[in-house]
């Protein structure tokens, strides 16, 4: 039996403050699953996920991606496998301004090194291209439109092929036909490419599009259900 | 690598005119540096250059670096007898078998030497007198270890043998007594010994206690006015290569045991004067520099401070603790680059600015003009520096840029 993508083992985190923001979670999330976490503001779900994005490290507890514990891993490695098998979508786009969207998407291939600079490139057209930005790839962030934006976030995310895609709250500054356009590439990339999806958002309606809804309260799961895609 | 760059200048070009500001901060410290360094470093290869041309390279005297020992001390080493009041042997001062070194030191490659004796005289016409040194010299050998003969304005050093007692005397000296050429003086020496000589020359060297109170003969002739015959007291010597001065001097002294000194060591308290205007032109640059260090600090630190979302989402990426602490240390060294390249522009102009102004001065040396040195280690040294120092300057930012943590950044923007 081959390990699940991901595994989270009695994940808690605490601030120096006291306050416990994800208490003692254990989930598994197997490939290709769509997984939409849900919860009130303040309920940890953003937290759960950067801990599960390796962004951030859990106060006890392990989180184990593809087998491996990643608890006692340096900073360099844990940064080395966000490099290659993660990839992060965040509710504002974060692009760099002074760089064209297609320079945004080739600054993950570039950092890995992988591609030589043509094939680097093809790479990043064929995203951008996928999600409808073939004209946008030479414009400023500031030339696109916020929808444009997020996708091309969403493009960055995928630069190096990430079996993982993370995304906290990604539809927070869109309106609804964009937020649906979003989910709609979430719900492609799980179900065509069999990549696994999880999401952070607050939109009940948009959270049942995915596979599988988890929902958090006060940092603790208090349900978690699968469906069919709907 | 390429990255990096490509990152760095994509930030450095959000903020054009604050980047400008700082790289001008830089290119003005490297530029002064350039300005001073050459002018100084001009002046004072000129000023070795007179010393060289004037004087000669190893000056061997007749005296010894330490007092030699009395023969009471010899007598009794350190012993429980001291005596008190010992007078020193009367003893013919001079170099002992002055032919023979002579002879050895002009074996040595590349060098010329010359046997003299210079003594005090004072000089007597009509009712002036003058207290001059009198150097006895040999023309032949004498011409080839100073250039005195390149300063005669009138008469040469052949004439000295034209006349039975000839003089040369410098052109202030000729002034202050009112002799002219052809006109007879009288010196007398502390010997007491007195002798009718002949203006035979006037010298002009430009160095005024030279031309005030110099005069040179024939070397028998000063034997006979210092009352000392057959005795030399200096040995000049010329060399092919001056760098060479000091340690050969060295060598002589060991072997020969009569004080010798180079000219390093005969003008060293100029030269020392060189180190501590070089130390004033340092730490003057450096504090352009430290002043041009703190605007990249400045400016890296804003744009540290601009680009938390940056930072923390290439953090996210997978950008390592050490990439940010590269990248921004690129952005400070690109300024620092930038300064260098334009200061050493704005220095060169400064340079031929400066090589083109005009004093009016009495020097005699014909010196009316900054004496520019163009050297490129000057250039390389204040680029160098600059460059450091703007790394220097990133180094804090940087660090405070590479251990932003990406979740407290995308959690505050959320």
């Amino acid at each position: 039996m081959t390990a699940p993508l991901l595994a989270a083992e009695g994940v808690t985190k605490r601030l120096a403050e006291g306050v416990t923001l994800v208490s003692d979670i254990s989930l598994t999330v197997t490939r290709g699953e769509f997984v939409a976490i849900t919860g009130p503001s303040g309920s940890g779900k953003s937290s759960l996920l950067y801990l599960l994005g390796l962004l951030d490290r859990p106060s006890a507890g392990r989180v184990l991606l593809e087998g491996a514990d990643t608890a006692l891993l340096p900073a360099q490695d844990l940064a080395a496998l966000r490099l290659a098998r993660l990839g992060f979508v965040f509710q504002f786009h974060f692009l760099l301004p002074e760089f064209s969207a297609l320079d945004n998407v080739l600054i993950p291939i570039r950092r890995r090194g992988v591609l030589k600079p043509e094939a680097a490139r093809a790479r990043a057209m064929s995203l951008l291209d996928a999600l409808s930005l073939a004209d946008a790839a030479a414009k400023l962030p500031e030339q696109l439109s916020g929808g444009m934006r997020q996708r091309v976030a969403v493009a960055r995310a995928l630069a190096n092929d990430p079996a993982l895609l993370l995304a906290d709250e990604p539809t927070g500054n869109l309106d609804t036909k964009n937020a649906a356009a979003v989910f709609d590439i979430f719900a492609r990339l799980a179900a065509e490419e069999g990549r696994t999806v999880l999401v952070v958002t607050h939109d009940a309606d948009l959270a049942r599009r995915a596979t599988r809804r988890i929902h958090l309260v006060d940092g603790r799961i208090v349900s978690d259900e699968r469906s069919a895609p709907a | 690598m390429r990255l990096i760059l490509d990152l760095a200048r994509g930030m450095l070009s959000r903020r054009r005119r604050q980047t400008l500001v700082s790289v001008l901060g830089v290119a003005l410290g490297v530029a002064f540096f350039i300005a001073i360094a050459s002018l100084m470093r001009g002046f004072q290869t000129y000023f070795v250059q007179q010393v060289i041309d004037v004087q000669p390279h190893i000056v061997i005297k007749d005296e010894t670096r330490r007092p030699l020992p009395q023969a009471a001390e010899i007598a009794t080493p350190g012993g429980a007898v001291a005596i008190n009041g010992v007078k020193p042997r009367d003893r013919v001062r001079g170099i002992r078998s002055a032919g023979d070194k002579l002879a050895v030191l002009e074996a040595i490659p590349g060098a010329s030497a010359a046997a003299i004796l210079t003594g005090a005289a004072l000089l007597r016409y009509g009712s002036r007198d003058v207290t001059i040194t009198v150097t006895g010299i040999e023309p032949a050998r004498y011409r080839r270890v100073a250039n005195l003969e390149k300063d005669m304005v009138q008469g040469s050093l052949n004439d000295l043998r034209s006349a039975a007692n000839g003089l040369i005397i410098g052109a202030a000296l000729a002034v202050r007594l009112g002799v002219q050429m052809g006109d007879t003086v009288i010196a007398v020496s502390p010997r007491g010994v007195s002798l009718q000589m002949k203006i035979v020359g006037i010298f002009h060297t430009g160095l005024v206690a030279l031309d005030q109170s110099a005069g040179y003969a024939l070397l028998k002739v000063n034997q006979v006015l210092q009352d000392r015959p057959n005795v030399v007291n200096q040995i000049l010597l010329r060399l092919a290569d001056v760098t060479q001065a000091e340690p050969l001097a060295r060598r002589i002294e060991g072997r020969f045991g009569d004080r010798t000194e180079s000219w390093e060591e005969q003008n060293r308290n100029i030269l020392t004067v060189f180190v501590i205007q070089n130390a004033i032109m340092y730490s003057v640059t450096g504090a352009i520099l430290l002043v041009a260090a703190f605007g990249i600090y400045n400016i890296i630190s804003t744009v540290v401070f601009e680009k938390t979302r940056d930072i923390a989402i290439l953090k996210s990426l997978g950008f390592t603790e050490g990439d940010i602490q590269l990248l921004f240390l690129v952005q400070g060294m690109i300024a620092g680059l930038l300064g260098a390249v334009l200061g050493c522009v704005i220095g060169q102009l400064m340079i031929e600015g400066l090589g083109q102004v005009r004093f009016q001065t009495e020097t005699p040396a014909g010196n009316d003009r900054f004496l520019m040195a163009q050297d490129w280690r000057i250039f390389a040294v204040a680029s160098f520096f600059a460059v450091a120092s703007a790394a220097l300057a990133a180094v804090i930012p940087a660090r405070r840029a590479a251990r932003l943590d990406p979740v407290q950044v995308v959690r505050g923007a959320a």
